[in-house]
């Protein structure tokens, strides 16, 4: 399968197999007015599958949320066709905005201009929770 | 600004300081009779609650502070849709200290927010109630005098049962408390307690179903309430609530120190009987929750610069 090269963009690349559709809807990237590609099961060597992201923009990348999805993740960001910077990725403590308290108990559920915030209670299991109700992410 | 949201908020020296302060207001009321004069509590309770509503109202009186309450969402604001972030601000203009009880998880953490005052959680939803863990604190520390090496059994609804949440989170931070974990399967403790609490402190416990096997060991027996409300199904509510009943009988394999606490109000899972046995202390913890609440109220009030 060919896909082209990007000129100037971010690829965010050795997504855990299966993740790349969901980090895709939690960038926004379909709002995007730009080329996007999302491979999916790529062979690789150290993962055995991955996904990628090829963006072909120049648009700031929220890292938390690759952080949230995957800290596996890496991305590269290309300029004039060559890489020009490997960004490092963590699990970022609270997340702002990206995901919703499913908790119907949750003041988030009724106060509607409220920001929904989770934070990092568990690192080694990834576990984030609901700032307000505690509630698993 | 100090608020009080989850009992993990307080350090275990803040909560020995309260209790001193308690230990102290009950031997001199009068020293603090006038302690608050001129400042005032807003009680904001938009879920029913007359004993929380009025432990906060009279421990405030018992300080010479005066009372703003709110006492039902139909009777508020925010019946008209207003958010609890407003509602927050707008009370911190005529209130000193705000105690707030909402049926929504984290709406106190909302309020404290957006508040320019203290706020207090007086319970939000399922989620927690710290000044009741106060209560339940001051109570055991009066009957045994130290929470250290304590045997303490917790009953019936450890699922949906925030108090019970909150006991052991502040219990646990003592050494040698050994847990003692009775109910029925469907209203076990969450697992996620269980990991982040107890086996994170290395705290030791055991489940059972069987409160008359656990009896005999115990030191404190925590009883809880099924709550109705807690609920979206009244089928499993209504083959719930009468799982433990508490009674003179099976007090007779207790220990003769064994201290019985329920945060109230009960339903029937203690026997009217038990309320003559010296062993019970629920009524006792009412009136440390009074107590505990003036400390707070004095605490929060003083870290503020309000007094």
């Amino acid at each position: 399968m060919n896909i082209d090269s990007i000129r100037d963009g971010v690829v965010i690349d050795h997504i855990k197999a299966g993740e790349g559709m969901r980090l895709y809807e939690l960038l926004k990237l379909d709002t995007l007015d730009a080329s996007v590609a999302i491979i999916k099961n790529v062979a690789s060597r150290k993962m055995g599958k991955k996904d990628i992201i090829k963006i072909d923009a120049k648009i700031p990348i929220d890292l938390d949320v690759i952080g949230y999805v995957d800290p596996g993740a890496t991305v590269n960001i290309i300029r004039d066709g060559e890489l020009r910077e490997k960004r490092s990725i963590e699990m970022p403590a609270l997340l702002k905005g990206v995901i919703k308290c499913k908790n119907p108990r949750c003041i988030t559920s009724t106060e509607q201009e409220l920001e929904h915030i989770f934070k990092l209670t568990d690192r080694e299991n990834k576990v984030y929770r609901c700032i307000y109700c505690e509630t698993k992410a | 600004m100090k608020s009080i949201i989850d009992i993990v908020d307080l350090s275990v020296a803040e909560i020995e300081e309260l209790i001193a302060v308690a230990q102290e207001l009950i031997v001199n009321p009068g020293q603090y009779a006038h302690a608050c004069a001129g400042k005032k509590l807003a009680t904001l309770f938009f879920e029913p609650s007359t004993r929380t509503r009025l432990s906060f109202e009279a421990a405030m009186y018992e300080l010479g502070g005066q009372v703003l309450s709110v006492s039902s969402a139909d009777s508020s604001s925010a019946a008209k849709g207003e958010s609890v972030a407003d509602t927050a601000r707008v009370i911190s203009c005529y209130a000193d200290i705000i105690a707030m009880r909402h049926p929504k998880e984290g709406a106190a953490l909302v309020a404290a927010q957006h508040a320019t005052v203290p706020v207090i959680n007086a319970g939000d939803g399922g989620h927690c109630h710290p000044t009741q863990t106060l209560a339940d604190l001051l109570t055991i520390m009066r009957e045994k005098g130290t929470f250290n090496g304590l045997t303490v059994g917790l009953c019936g609804d450890l699922k949906f049962g925030r108090t019970v949440h909150s006991l052991i989170t502040a219990l646990s931070r003592y050494s040698g408390v050994k847990f003692v974990l009775i109910s029925p399967e469907e209203l076990k403790l969450p697992s996620y307690v269980k990991r982040d609490v107890l086996k994170k402190n290395g705290i030791e416990y055991e489940q059972t179903e069987n409160l008359e096997e656990a009896l005999p060991a115990l030191d404190i027996l925590y009883m809880t309430r099924v709550q109705r409300e807690r609920f979206f199904n009244e089928e499993d509510y209504l083959r719930l609530k009468d799982h433990y009943v508490l009674s003179v009988e099976k007090l007779k394999n207790a220990k003769p120190d064994l201290a019985v606490l329920h945060p109230l109000p009960r339903v029937n899972e203690i026997s009217v009987a038990v309320d003559s046995d010296p062993r019970a202390c629920y009524f006792k913890q009412v009136l440390n929750g009074k107590y505990m609440r003036m400390a707070l109220i004095l605490k929060l009030l003083k870290e503020a610069g309000t007094l």
